[in-house]
């Protein structure tokens, strides 16, 4: 009876074993087929020179040599980090200010907030196409405000630098929202007893912001730099759609230029290795990240 | 005192005038879409339309076969969603309330998978995709991205708190795992559930890349995919388009909408990254 009940009980710890695998299966399976072995492809083909119809053949090192050689790559590189460097730091001030002043007791903080969170709702592509709309030559909005200030029309999508600015200003317009949310997290979650203590020693507004609220920000500021930077190295929908990485190519960054190698020129082999680079650097800047603030306690 | 209340009234008429213009694109979008063609094009600009009229949204959708595109768009984040609900809650529960061999490095596992955005895993995406026969397959927008580390790690940090006494008195009840599952922890996981559910939908509803690379077949688009490949046109409808992007934006609206609370929430305690 006693050897029963002890075997039985086995069983059932036998068969709970199982248990807590079999609810993982599905995710599990999904990340094998659709993350890891994607991965590995990604990976092997940069080695080859894959082109989705003929036997790949392994060429070691020489798409990654080639690349390092592709002028167009490094503009197009320079390009996405420049476009990193403007977006990353205004996206941050801009954020953090409106966090700062939205967690206050103002009129109407909940329909303000709603309003800048918004923007982050709409899908990329339709942000692209209300800026292509209102950034019309002719018919745009902007250029009739332009006009009206006494300034010529600007031709927004068909200059370089025009263009360029007009992809950064949508970016901060759909991605404020989201980082300011984040910075509100943060900032509630500082005890208000060190702002009332710094109120007490008469410390001026500068002074509090300068050294309880960054400081004490920093594990939040930390995650809206690498989240933003990472953004900013992703992004495409929103730029395919405002201006089709044009013109003459002024706005086309590296998740682009790697599309196009594999899904228009279907040199795989290629497109796979700059997708590992995308991915090494992706990587390291969060992991330099991490190192530098390692007093961010994240 | 006096300085200080001036000062405080123009910075708050600033930031009215910030969210003002964060508004503006919205509504200029909104207005645009009732103008007739006529209009659309006049300058200088009518600001609210003159002459109000639907014809934008009947061109789309008998036309446009925008009904279609829509119809698209709600299966797939209505199934993903629910699919991604139920699959991130029983691997969250799993990871939060069994001890099993393997479960510390899964979980990490499943988390470093953020690392490996789409954007960097596309073009071998597309080789496993076809190979699968899910190319131009509806189900191939639906299944791979229902597993989401995110949601993952919302479950499992929710499904932390629950006290084992209470799966244990039902396992003494002779409940099975299956049974607890449903009958306890669902029920318990309601809130988690719902915050997952309410960004689910939103990142199916708005995704583009896995479209762009799944679907081909136009009868198959999703209203991004639809409105995406009508702009690149050599003729842009502006028409047509601004009627599509309005309607294209509502269902998140209205989830936004009800559902506001639960945004914020999920937004500052997880960072939210599909």
């Amino acid at each position: 009876m006693a050897l029963r009940k002890t075997t039985s009980l086995k069983k059932e710890n036998m068969k709970r074993g199982l248990v807590p695998y079999l609810f993982i299966l599905p995710n599990f399976i999904i990340f094998l087929i659709f993350v890891v072995i994607p991965a590995i492809y990604g990976l092997v083909y940069s080695f080859t020179n894959y082109d989705g119809l003929s036997e790949m053949e392994f060429i070691g090192l020489k798409n990654y040599i080639s690349i390092f050689k592709d002028a167009e790559f490094w503009s197009v590189l320079g390009k996405t980090s420049l476009y990193a460097a403007i977006v990353v730091p205004l996206i941050f001030v801009f954020s953090l200010m409106i966090a700062n002043y939205l967690i206050k007791e103002i009129r109407f903080k909940g329909i303000i907030r709603a309003i800048f969170y918004w923007p982050t709702m709409v899908s990329f592509i339709i942000v692209g196409f209300t800026w292509k709309w209102m950034l019309g030559d002719n018919f745009g909005i902007v250029n009739y405000f332009l006009n009206l200030s006494g300034h010529a029309s600007v031709k927004w999508l068909t200059t370089g630098f025009a263009a360029s600015i007009a992809v950064i200003v949508a970016t901060l317009w759909c991605r404020i929202g989201f980082y300011m949310i984040i910075f509100i997290g943060g900032l509630q979650s500082i005890p208000t007893s060190y702002y009332e203590a710094a109120h007490i020693d008469g410390a001026t507004k500068w002074q509090v912001f300068a050294s309880i609220t960054l400081p004490l920000l920093k594990p939040t500021s930390l995650m809206v730099i690498i989240l933003s930077v990472i953004d900013a190295f992703k992004s495409y929908p929103l730029i395919l759609a405002l201006t089709g990485g044009g013109p003459a190519k002024s706005t086309t960054y590296l998740v682009q230029y790697i599309y196009q190698f594999g899904f228009e020129r279907y040199e795989i082999g290629y497109a796979s290795a700059m997708s590992v680079i995308l991915f090494v650097l992706l990587g390291t800047f969060t992991a330099i990240q991490f190192k530098i603030n390692r007093g961010g306690e994240i | 005192m006096k300085k200080g209340k001036v000062k405080e009234i123009i910075v708050y008429c600033a930031f009215i005038l910030l969210a003002f213009i964060f508004l503006m694109p919205i509504i200029w979008i909104v207005f645009c879409s009732f103008k007739g063609s006529s209009e659309l094009f006049k300058w200088p600009p009518t600001i609210l339309p003159k002459n109000f009229t639907l014809v934008n949204y009947v061109t789309a959708f008998e036309k446009g076969n925008f009904g279609l595109f829509f119809y698209n768009s709600a299966y797939v984040s209505i199934i993903s969603t629910v699919i991604t609900v139920l699959i991130n809650t029983m691997a969250g529960f799993a990871l939060a309330k069994y001890k099993f061999k393997g479960a510390n490095f899964l979980l990490v596992a499943f988390i470093a998978t953020l690392m490996i955005p789409l954007e960097v895993i596309m073009i071998p995406i597309f080789s496993v995709v076809k190979n699968l026969g899910l190319y131009n397959n509806i189900w191939g927008l639906i299944i791979p991205p229902a597993a989401t580390p995110t949601g993952l790690f919302i479950m499992r940090q929710y499904l932390l708190s629950v006290p084992d006494d209470l799966m244990e008195a039902a396992r003494i009840d002779g409940a099975t795992e299956w049974h607890i599952f449903w009958k306890l922890i669902i029920p318990i996981a309601k809130p988690a559930m719902a915050v997952l559910a309410i960004f689910s939908f939103m990142w199916r509803w708005n995704d583009f890349l896995w479209p762009l690379i799944v679907i081909s077949d136009p009868k198959k688009y999703t209203i991004q995919l639809a409105i995406s490949n009508f702009m690149g046109q050599f003729n842009v409808d502006w028409n047509s388009l601004l009627a599509m992007s309005v309607v294209a934006m509502i269902p998140v609206l209205i989830i936004f909408l009800i559902f506001q609370k639960q945004f914020v929430q999920g937004m500052v305690t997880s960072g939210m990254k599909d």
